[in-house]
C-alpha cells in the first residue's frame, strides 16, 4: 500500500505474532493510520477535518445508541418520550444536546472537509473515486439528518417531513403516489416515524461503511496536500503515527471544546423553538425552516417562483437536487492539470466567491421567503450553477498557473536548502 | 462531453432563475405599498435578565417558589404543566412533606379507577403524578375559553423565539389598541390587545393585576414582580437540569482544556525536529 518506504508492521509480542498471523487486524490498523502510512510533511490544520469528521460520527452512534434505548417512536408518545429522556434519564439532557449539537458539528466539519478538497484539487486525479465515495456519504448524512430530525415529533419535525417528501410530490404524474408510498400515509404519520426512526438506526453504519471505502480510496495514491504535488520519495513525508496522530490529538482537543461550549451553555441555540411545541397537523409554523446545514440548499429550492415550461416546484426541486448531484462531475469539469488552488491565480478568486455566494445562500434559506430574499437568492443561485457548470470548465483552460515548487520538502525548506541537502545526502 | 453538457444544464439553470429574477423584479417595483398589517404593530420583546441567564446563572429558590405561588394561583385554572410532576418540587427547596400536602391539595385531581366497580372516578394527587391537565380533552379547553386552548406551559420558555423575555413581555404587555390601528386589526369581542403577541389579538384576558397574590417573603406583587417571579418559574420548568448542565459544563470544559495543553505540548515535541 502507499509508498515502498512505509513501515512494515513486525509484532513484538508473540500473542500478536499469532493473531497476525490468524487475522491481520492489528497490521490493518497500522497500515491505515499507524507507523505505516507515511503522509506528506507538510499538511496544515485543514487535514484535521477528516479524523474530526469521524469523531463526531462515533459520538452521534454512541449517544444515539444509547437515545434509542429510551426513545419511543409511537407519534402518540414520541415527544413526551423525549421529555422524558431530558427530565427523568441520568444524564439523558447531556446525550439529546450531545446528539443534537454533534449533528451541527458533523456537518460544520464536513462542509469545512469539503471545501478544502475544492480549494486544494483533492478531487483530481488520482483521488476522484475518494471525492466520489465522500459525496455519497454527505448525501447519506442528509437523509440521515434530516429523519433525525423528524424523531422528536416536534411541530418542525413534523412540517418539515410533510416539505421534505413533499418536493417528490413535485414529480409529472407519479409524484403524488411517490410521496404517499414514502410517508406510508396520506400525511406524516405513525408509519413515517416508525421507518425514519428505522433508517435513522441504519444509515449511520452505511455511513461508516462508505467512511472504510473512503479511506481505503484514499491510501492507495496516499494522502493529498497543500502544494498539490505528488509525493517524489521518502524525504517528503512522515510516518502517520505519531507525527499525525500527536496532530490530529491537539485538533481533537479544540473540536471538544468548541462542542462542550455549545452543548452546555447553548444547547438550543442551533435549534428552533418551535420544534419544543407537540407536532400538530391543523396548524403550520409562521417559517418552516430545515436545520442550518440545509439552508443554502433551500434557498437554491426556493430561488424558483416562476413556471417557465416546468412548473416553479419542479425547477426547484431538479436545481436543488441538481446543486449537489452536479459536484459528482467535478473531476472531470475542471480539467486544470494544477490541484492546489495556491497556484491556480484565477481559481483562487472564483473560489472565494463562491465560498461568500454559499455563506450568502445559507443566510437567505434562513430568512423568510419574502423581498428582498427571494431577489438575492436568485442571485446567489445564477452564482452557484455558473461557478460550477461554466465558470470553472473555463477557467481549467484559460488560466495560466504560478510556477510549481519542484517537491514538498522544496516547498517546506525552501529554494537554497534543498539544492544542498541532495547533494550532501549522495 | 461532460464540460458541453454541464455548460447547457448550467446555462438552462441560470437562465430560467434570470427569468425569475426579472419577473419578480418586475412585480416588486409595480407593487403598491401594502397596507399596514400586524407585524407593522408588533413588538420584539423586552429586555429583562433572569438568575438563570448566562453560563454561571443559576436558579434563585426563593422566586422560583414565588413564580410556583403565580402559577398555582393564577396561571393553573386555565394551563396544564404536564410534563412536570409534583416530586420535580423538591428542586424549588419544598421538603417532600410540603410537597406531599401541595400534591393532595391540587384543586384538580387524578383521573382514575374505582377499585370496587372499575368506573371511572378521580383521586387526589401523589408526590409521583404529573401535574393534572385541566381538561379531559383539547375541545373541552377551547369550549371553556373562547375556542382558544389554553396552550400546555411546561416548555413554553423553550418553546417561543423571544424565549423567556417573550413571555414576561407578554404578561406585561396588554394595553389599550392604538388609536391608529386599522380596523381588521382590532381586537374582536373576546380578545384582548397585546403588542408582543404575534398577530396583536390574544385570546388570554390580562391575567394579573396589583396585589393579585400574598407572598409569604412579604415582596411586594407588583404585575412585574409575578410576571418576572412566573416566568423566572417556567425557566425552571422548561428545564430542570439546568444548573447540573451548567456546573458539568465546568468541570467538561477544564479538564478538555487541560487535555488540550497537553496535546498541544506533546505535538509540539514530536514535531520539533521535522520541518513542515
Amino acid at each position: 500500500m502507499s509508498f515502498p518506504w512505509a513501515e512494515q508492521y513486525t509484532p513484538k509480542n508473540p500473542f500478536m505474532k499469532w493473531m497476525d498471523e490468524r487475522l491481520p487486524l492489528p497490521r490493518l490498523v497500522y497500515n491505515s493510520v499507524g507507523a505505516g502510512y507515511p503522509v506528506p510533511r507538510n499538511l496544515n490544520y485543514f487535514w484535521n477535518f477528516g479524523v474530526l469528521a469521524g469523531l463526531a460520527l462515533v459520538i452521534q452512534i454512541v449517544t444515539g445508541v444509547i437515545l434509542a434505548m429510551h426513545y419511543a417512536a409511537n407519534a402518540d408518545i414520541a415527544f413526551a418520550s423525549v421529555e422524558h429522556i431530558m427530565r427523568n434519564v441520568n444524564s439523558g439532557w447531556l446525550l439529546r444536546y450531545l446528539h443534537a449539537n454533534g449533528a451541527s458539528f458533523f456537518f460544520l466539519v464536513v462542509y469545512i472537509h469539503i471545501f478544502r478538497g475544492l480549494y486544494y484539487g483533492s478531487y483530481k486525479a488520482p483521488r476522484e473515486m475518494v471525492w466520489l465515495l465522500g459525496l455519497v456519504i454527505f448525501l447519506l448524512m442528509m437523509a440521515t439528518a434530516f429523519m433525525g430530525y423528524v424523531l422528536p415529533w416536534g411541530q418542525m419535525s413534523f412540517w418539515a417531513t410533510q416539505v421534505i417528501t413533499g418536493l417528490f410530490a413535485a414529480i409529472p404524474l407519479v409524484g403524488e403516489s411517490i410521496q404517499q408510498w414514502l410517508l406510508g400515509g396520506f400525511a406524516p404519520d405513525n408509519a413515517a416515524l416508525n421507518r425514519f426512526f428505522s433508517l435513522h438506526y441504519l444509515l449511520p453504519f452505511v455511513i461508516a461503511g462508505c467512511i472504510i471505502l473512503h479511506i481505503w480510496a484514499l491510501h492507495l495514491p496516499g494522502s493529498s496536500n497543500p502544494t498539490g504535488i505528488d509525493v517524489k520519495g521518502p524525504q517528503d513525508t512522515l510516518p502517520f503515527h505519531p507525527y499525525y496522530t500527536a496532530k490530529d490529538g491537539f485538533g481533537v482537543g479544540i473540536f471538544l471544546i468548541l462542542l462542550a461550549i455549545m452543548t452546555f451553555f447553548a444547547p438550543n441555540y442551533l435549534g428552533h423553538a418551535d420544534n419544543y411545541i407537540e407536532a400538530n397537523p391543523l396548524s403550520t409554523p409562521a417559517h418552516i425552516v430545515p436545520e442550518w446545514y440545509f439552508w443554502p440548499f433551500y434557498a437554491i429550492l426556493r430561488a424558483f417562483t416562476v413556471d417557465f415550461i416546468l412548473p416553479a416546484k419542479l425547477w426547484g426541486v431538479l436545481a436543488m437536487f441538481a446543486s449537489i448531484l452536479l459536484l459528482f462531475f467535478l473531476p472531470w469539469l475542471d480539467k486544470s492539470p494544477v490541484r492546489s488552488g495556491k497556484f491556480r491565480p484565477k481559481f483562487k478568486i472564483w473560489f472565494w466567491v463562491l465560498i461568500a455566494d454559499i455563506a450568502l445562500l445559507g443566510y437567505l434559506g434562513g430568512a423568510p421567503a419574502e423581498e428582498p430574499y427571494v431577489m438575492l437568492s436568485q442571485i446567489g443561485s445564477i452564482y452557484y450553477f455558473a461557478h460550477f457548470l461554466i465558470i470553472l470548465p473555463l477557467i481549467s483552460r484559460t488560466e495560466r498557473p504560478s510556477p510549481l515548487p519542484n517537491s514538498i520538502t522544496e516547498a517546506v525548506l525552501g529554494k537554497d536548502t534543498t539544492a544542498a541537502q541532495p547533494a550532501a545526502a549522495e | 462531453m461532460i464540460r458541453i453538457l454541464g455548460f447547457f444544464v448550467g446555462l438552462g439553470f441560470c437562465g430560467v432563475l434570470a427569468y425569475s429574477l426579472v419577473i419578480g423584479a418586475i412585480a416588486f417595483m409595480n407593487e403598491e405599498e401594502a397596507a399596514p398589517t400586524a407585524y407593522d404593530y408588533h413588538h420584539h420583546a423586552q429586555d429583562v435578565s433572569f438568575s438563570s441567564d448566562g453560563p454561571l446563572g443559576t436558579f434563585d429558590r426563593q422566586q422560583l417558589q414565588r413564580g410556583f405561588q403565580v402559577f398555582r394561583e393564577v396561571c393553573a385554572a386555565c394551563h396544564s404543566l404536564e410534563y412536570v410532576a409534583f416530586r420535580n418540587l423538591t428542586d424549588l427547596g419544598f421538603s417532600e412533606a410540603e410537597v406531599d400536602a401541595i400534591a393532595d391539595q391540587w384543586p384538580i385531581q387524578v383521573p382514575s379507577i374505582d377499585p370496587q366497580t372499575g368506573e371511572d372516578t378521580t383521586r387526589p394527587a401523589v408526590a409521583s403524578d404529573h401535574f393534572p391537565l385541566v381538561y379531559s380533552n383539547q375541545r373541552a379547553g377551547e369550549a371553556a375559553n373562547n375556542n382558544a386552548y389554553p396552550p400546555d406551559l411546561s416548555l413554553m420558555t423553550k418553546a417561543r423565539g423571544e424565549g423567556a423575555a417573550y413571555l414576561y413581555s407578554l404578561l406585561v404587555g396588554y394595553e389599550d389598541a392604538p388609536a391608529d390601528l386599522p380596523e381588521e386589526l382590532q381586537p374582536g369581542t373576546g380578545l384582548y390587545y397585546n403588542s408582543y403577541f404575534a398577530n396583536l389579538n390574544l385570546a388570554m384576558p390580562p391575567p394579573l393585576f396589583e396585589g393579585q397574590v400574598s407572598y409569604a417573603d412579604g415582596t411586594e406583587a407588583s404585575v412585574a414582580q409575578m410576571a418576572h417571579d412566573v416566568t423566572a418559574f417556567l425557566i425552571w420548568t422548561a428545564e430542570p437540569t439546568m444548573e447540573a448542565r451548567k456546573s458539568t459544563g465546568w468541570a467538561v470544559l477544564i479538564f478538555l482544556i487541560f487535555a488540550t495543553v497537553l496535546a498541544f505540548l506533546s505535538y509540539k515535541n514530536i514535531w520539533r525536529d521535522e520541518k513542515h
